[in-house]
This record gives structure tokens, C-alpha cells and sequence, in this order.
């Protein structure tokens, strides 16, 4: 196993380098740059700007200087936020976007699991049909939408909570972006949870804890672990994606993490930002991937990666 | 004996008459359909009888609320004949209105130009002014002014456009991007996944390795890459949106191919010598089509909200065109004075996304009863 993870690891470089390429030259042929302001600067500023940066150079060489600096964690300094260099803009956000996306991942998997598992067990019951609608309606309203309308119910109308801000990670801040975060992947999940789970319930051996006359939860942990498997290969980008912080729940509800930097920093042509945010996220999705796969061999135990 | 004899031979059944019968049979797939028919009616069509255009600025209609009753309101009149009258430079001695025009009399310490009285015509609540009776050598008018009544179904948005021919010049547009991104995909997603899954071998490896690299491809970067490649040109803004949508569509149709390709009937087509394009093109391709048509339906509403994440943050279609995206983002932000610039536009797109669901999941009962 641990010779597998090592293997893994190993073979994610060479998409990792792809990934920097790709996104490098693409972010690079962008019409426009980072010193481009509605009105111009001097040539010689502008000059003296570019030199300082190294945008003078030719591309091959900016592309080849940017990696030598990447291997040694080194992401440059950001062209837009100019006191600050792109890992301290990373490790600034990330912690706010992880728990939020962390939170709201806990959430969506707790709820979309019971969810899912009570509509498998009264399957064209009404339990089922509300779960189901409900997961519909979780799907198709945008996040957009929720979460204007949950700040005016709970923060305007019952002022219950805060509208907005970050404020140290206080729980009553938390809430409101977890939930709208959360909902889409609830519905998700649950419908996830509840198409494998019927499929489990009518399985072998579980027909055979039934004819033992076992008790429903006991049964449904069992079903639920050969049901957890499409869950868990979903959940697998769905988390990098969650914990890379989103664009739309960090715009409205005002919170400082990394989901905005890429808007802005392929806006404000930030090359450095973009490339850093593009790395974190292609870590996290790789990194997540390789979960995936070991959850599967424990979920599992027809999979075997002793090879 | 004899009755087998005279009874008809049996009609085979097709997989697609099969299908569509269960599909017939699902009572909620059958009612999207008809209210996406509807919808689709209803946005290309209803413009068109709409009394507004959607571009037209109604500036004395900002941001008034929905109403089946036509504007103006009662308590909007006076206001707005005090307006016209401070512009004709002249005071307001009465005015009441009768039946469907307003009696205004007007007094100035000099004579009246009447030709300001075009003010009246200008303005958006009346028709234009009539003078009945000069009095005072023209210092004094009375006038009578055709009320002008407007109905906003919808209300209107802050800029006093009509919401409801813009909710439907909206529809035009978010539908047609979701469909013409998702034939995108569809093209490329098909065309992919067939080759890589029928030649197999070391060509699907690469091939799949090239998807596998794209998904690791930060997909938000590569939209806002676009947009800003394509600026304010929304139709190859989206031929691109499909053509980076259409990774999973590869995926399915290579998983497909792969198992049909060892049936009877495509070796027999290859042993009769068919060529490896028209065995793609005449036995894998059409038979791949009942898993993709199932995708297809359901990405149709990911691109439309894709499109709308893209206008929530300002990337998507350019004013004065609009799309459901543009209205709800629009609303959210005014969502505490003006509360159905949300929720007209939400309620469409939302209804839509629900109906192109459920006949997404009753197309997949009715092609793959299996997997129900």
C-alpha cells in the first residue's frame, strides 16, 4: 500500500508539470498585462517595471526561471497586491476557505448520507418523494440565489445572525456560508446515496442479514459501505473544489479566502496569483484523487493495489 | 394451429419505440417536456407580442413593483402633472381625473407657451394634452391629457426596463447558450470517446491521458481564461464553454464503445470488411446515443447555470441584452427594495432547470430500464 501511495505520488508530477505549462502559456497569450491601468504609465515606469519583474525577458526564459523557483516552493511575488508575495496572499485565504469548505463537506456528506439512506429504505414512500424534490430543488436554485435570500431571512428579517465577514472564524459568521455552500452537494449526495443504496439493499448479503432478522441500522451499515463507493469518487474533486473556497459564497458573504483570486488574478492579469492558485488547486484535486483511491480499497476489498 | 395461423405476426419493437412508451408512461417526465416545449414557445415567440420592447427605459417606471393592474396608479397622477407643470412654468389651480384621461388647470403669471405642452406627450403616463378652454389671454389652460395605461406583469427593473419581456429576452438567450454549448460538447464529447474506445490499445491510453490531464485543469481558470480571450463575444464564448465540457461525454461514450465493440453484429461488419469509420459511424455511434442523450439532457441546465455564475460575476452577456444569469444577479443585489427583480427571473430559470431534470432522470428509466 504504502509503495502504491509513494507510485502515485510520483506519477502526479509529470500532470502536475503539464497542468504549470498549459496554464503558464495560456495566462501569458491573455491580450493585455499586470501593468495595464486606465491610464497608461510612463514608458519608463512601465519599463523599469517590467525589468524589476523579469516580463522583459523572453517567455522561454520567464517560463524556465518561474519553474526553477516553483521546485524550490518558492510562487514569486503577486504583480496586483504588491506587498505581498503570492504564498503570503495563499496562506492568508486558504485557512478561511478550508473551513468553510471543510465544514460545509462534513455537512453535505452527514445530511446527503441520512437523507439518501431513508429515501433507499421507503423507496416510493412519501419520505422518498420529499427527499427527492428536495434534492432536485438543492441542484437547480444557484447558490446565488440561496444565499442572498438566507442573509435577508436570517441576518435582515430574524437578525439572528451576521450577514457577512469573516470576524476570526466566529461560529455565528460561519453558518450562513457552510449552509449555502453545503446545499447543492446535500442534494447531490443524497441522490447519490440513494440510487446505490437501493441497488445494495438488493444484494446478497444483504438479503441474508434481512432473512436474520437483524435491525434496520445494522443493515444499513452494511449496505452503506458497498453504497458509499460512487459517493466517495464524486466526493473526490467535489472536496478539492470545496476546499479551494468559492467565488460566488466568498463574494457575497464578504469572506477573505482563495476562491477570489482567481477572478481577480486572471482579471488583473496577477500572473504570479493565477499560476499559485492554479498549482494549490491542482494539488488538492491530485491529492484528493489518491484519497479517493485508498478509501476505495477500504471500502472495498476486491480492490488490491499490491501490484 | 389454425388461429396461429391467421393471427398477424408479431411487430418487433424497437430499443427507441420501447423507450419512448416508458417514457410516455412516466407521468413527470412527460409534463417537463411539455413545459420546456412552453418555455422555449414562450421565449422565442412571446417578445414579439410582448407591448415592450426589452430595451425600451420607462423613466418615470423605476424599479415599480409587479402588478396585473396597468400603470399608472392613482397616487402616481398628481406627482407627475406637478412635474410636467413645473416644466410648462406654470401653477396647478385643479386637476381631477375623469375616466381615462386627467383635467388639469393650468395658471402663470405670463401667457403660456403651449407648445411646452408637448411635455405631456413626452412623459410616460400620458398621451399627450388637449387644450379645452383659454382663459385670461392665455394665462390660464385648462387641458385634458389622455392618460397613457402600461401594464408591467413583472414590474420593471432599476433602470425602468419592462422585467417581463427582458425575463423572456433572457430566456431566448440562456437557452440557446445551454443548448448550443452542450452540441458542442455533444460533437467533440462523441467523436472522442468513440475513436479512443474503437481503436483501443496504446491510442486510448494517450487519449485518455490528454482527458485525464484536462481534468486536473482548474475548469473556473479555463472559463475566465476564455471570457477573456473572447471578450464580449458570448457565441464563441460558448462554442469554447462546450468545447471544454465535453470531457465526461468523452468518458461515457468510451465506456460505451468498449463493450460494444465486441458484439456479434460489429464483428460481422468487420469480417464483411467494413471500414473502421463507417463501423463507428453506422453500429457504435448510434448505439452509444441512449447513455448520451441521458448526459445531454442534463447538461443542458449545468451550462445554463454556468453561464449564470459566469454573468453573477460579471463576465457573462453585455447589456442591453440580458440573460436569466444577468436578471438574478441583478436581483440578488436588490433584493431588499425590489424584491421580484429576483424573483421573476429565479423562478423561470429555476422551473426550467427542474423540468430539464426530470426528463433527464425519466429519459434514463425509459433507455435504461436496468437501472432503475
Amino acid at each position: 500500500m504504502l509503495m502504491y501511495i509513494l507510485r502515485r505520488l510520483t506519477s502526479a508530477l509529470p500532470t502536475l508539470f503539464v497542468v504549470v505549462t498549459l496554464s503558464f502559456f495560456l495566462i501569458r497569450l491573455a491580450p493585455g498585462g499586470p501593468f495595464d491601468l486606465e491610464q497608461p504609465l510612463e514608458a519608463k515606469v512601465m519599463e523599469n517595471l517590467n525589468r524589476i519583474y523579469k516580463l522583459d525577458r523572453p517567455l522561454i526564459e520567464q517560463y524556465w526561471l518561474y519553474l526553477s523557483h516553483l521546485a524550490t516552493g518558492d510562487f514569486g511575488p503577486s504583480f496586483y497586491a504588491r506587498d505581498f508575495t503570492v504564498a503570503e496572499l495563499l496562506a492568508r485565504g486558504l485557512p478561511v476557505s478550508i473551513t468553510i469548505g471543510g465544514l460545509a463537506l462534513l455537512l453535505a456528506l452527514a445530511i446527503g448520507i441520512v437523507l439518501g439512506t431513508i429515501a433507499a429504505f421507503r423507496q416510493n414512500q412519501p419520505a422518498d418523494y420529499s427527499v427527492m424534490v428536495f434534492a432536485t430543488f438543492g441542484i437547480t436554485i444557484p447558490t446565488f440565489v440561496v444565499a442572498p435570500v438566507l442573509q435577508i431571512v436570517f441576518g435582515l428579517l430574524l437578525a439572528w445572525l451576521p450577514v457577512g465577514g469573516w470576524n476570526n472564524g466566529h461560529v455565528r459568521n460561519l453558518i450562513l456560508p457552510v449552509i449555502a455552500l453545503a446545499l447543492p452537494q446535500v442534494a447531490v449526495v443524497a441522490r447519490m446515496i440513494r440510487a446505490s443504496m437501493i441497488e445494495a439493499l438488493r444484494s446478497n448479503h444483504i438479503r441474508t442479514l434481512r432473512s436474520q432478522g437483524l435491525p434496520r441500522s445494522t443493515i444499513a451499515i452494511h449496505a452503506l459501505r458497498g453504497a458509499m463507493l460512487p459517493v466517495v469518487s464524486y466526493m473526490g474533486p467535489a472536496a478539492a473544489a470545496l476546499l479551494t473556497g468559492s467565488v460566488v459564497i466568498e463574494t457575497i458573504f464578504g469572506l477573505p479566502g482563495v476562491g477570489r483570486y482567481f477572478v481577480e488574478g486572471a482579471l488583473n492579469r496577477d500572473y504570479t496569483l493565477v499560476m499559485g492558485t492554479v498549482v494549490m488547486v491542482a494539488v488538492f484535486v491530485l491529492v484528493f484523487n489518491l484519497i479517493v483511491d485508498i478509501l476505495y480499497a477500504l471500502l472495498d476489498p476486491r480492490v488490491r493495489y499490491d501490484t | 394451429m389454425s388461429e396461429a395461423a391467421i393471427s398477424p405476426v408479431p411487430v418487433g419493437r424497437s430499443l427507441w419505440a420501447d423507450a419512448r412508451i416508458r417514457l410516455f408512461r412516466n407521468k413527470a417526465a412527460v409534463a417537463s417536456l411539455f413545459f420546456l416545449i412552453f418555455m422555449g414557445v414562450i421565449s422565442i415567440a412571446g417578445p414579439w407580442f410582448s407591448p415592450h420592447q426589452y430595451e425600451r427605459v420607462y423613466t418615470e417606471y423605476v424599479r415599480v413593483p409587479a402588478s396585473l393592474s396597468a400603470y399608472p396608479k392613482p397616487e402616481q397622477i398628481a406627482p407627475a402633472v406637478e412635474r410636467i407643470a413645473a416644466r410648462v412654468r406654470a401653477q396647478i389651480e385643479s386637476q381631477q381625473v375623469v375616466g381615462g384621461s386627467v383635467r388639469v388647470t393650468l395658471v402663470s403669471p405670463r401667457a403660456i407657451d403651449e407648445r411646452n405642452l408637448a411635455f405631456f406627450g413626452r412623459s410616460d403616463l400620458f398621451q399627450g394634452a388637449n387644450v379645452v378652454e383659454r382663459a385670461d389671454e392665455g394665462r390660464k389652460l385648462v387641458i385634458d391629457a389622455p392618460i397613457r395605461w402600461r401594464t408591467f406583469l413583472f414590474g420593471t427593473d432599476g433602470n425602468g426596463r419592462d422585467l417581463f419581456t427582458r425575463t423572456l429576452i433572457a430566456g431566448r438567450v440562456s437557452l440557446a447558450i445551454g443548448l448550443l454549448a452542450t452540441g458542442v460538447a455533444l460533437l467533440i464529447g462523441v467523436a472522442y470517446g468513440a475513436t479512443a474506445g474503437y481503436l483501443g490499445g496504446r491510442i486510448d491510453t494517450v487519449m485518455m491521458r490528454i482527458v485525464d490531464i484536462l481534468y486536473a485543469l482548474p475548469f473556473i481558470f479555463f472559463v475566465i481564461m476564455l471570457v477573456v480571450f473572447f471578450g464580449r463575444n458570448f457565441i464563441l464564448m460558448f462554442l469554447a464553454v462546450g468545447a471544454i465540457e465535453w470531457l465526461d461525454m468523452a468518458r461515457i461514450v468510451r465506456g460505451q464503445t468498449l463493450s460494444i465493440k465486441r458484439q456479434e453484429y460489429v464483428q460481422a461488419a468487420e469480417a464483411l470488411g467494413v471500414t473502421s469509420n463507417g463501423i463507428l459511424r453506422r453500429h457504435i455511434i448510434p448505439n452509444t446515443l441512449g447513455p448520451v442523450v441521458v448526459y445531454m439532457t442534463l447538461l443542458v441546465p449545468k451550462v445554463i447555470l454556468l453561464e449564470s455564475f459566469l454573468s453573477f460575476l460579471g463576465l457573462g452577456v453585455q447589456e442591453p441584452m440580458t440573460s436569466w444569469g444577468v436578471l438574478i444577479s441583478d436581483g440578488a443585489r436588490n433584493i431588499q427594495n425590489a424584491e421580484w427583480l429576483l424573483f421573476f427571473p429565479a423562478l423561470f430559470l429555476v422551473t426550467t432547470l427542474f423540468a430539464l431534470n426530470f426528463l433527464g432522470d425519466g429519459l434514463r428509466d425509459a433507455l435504461d430500464p436496468k437501472d432503475r
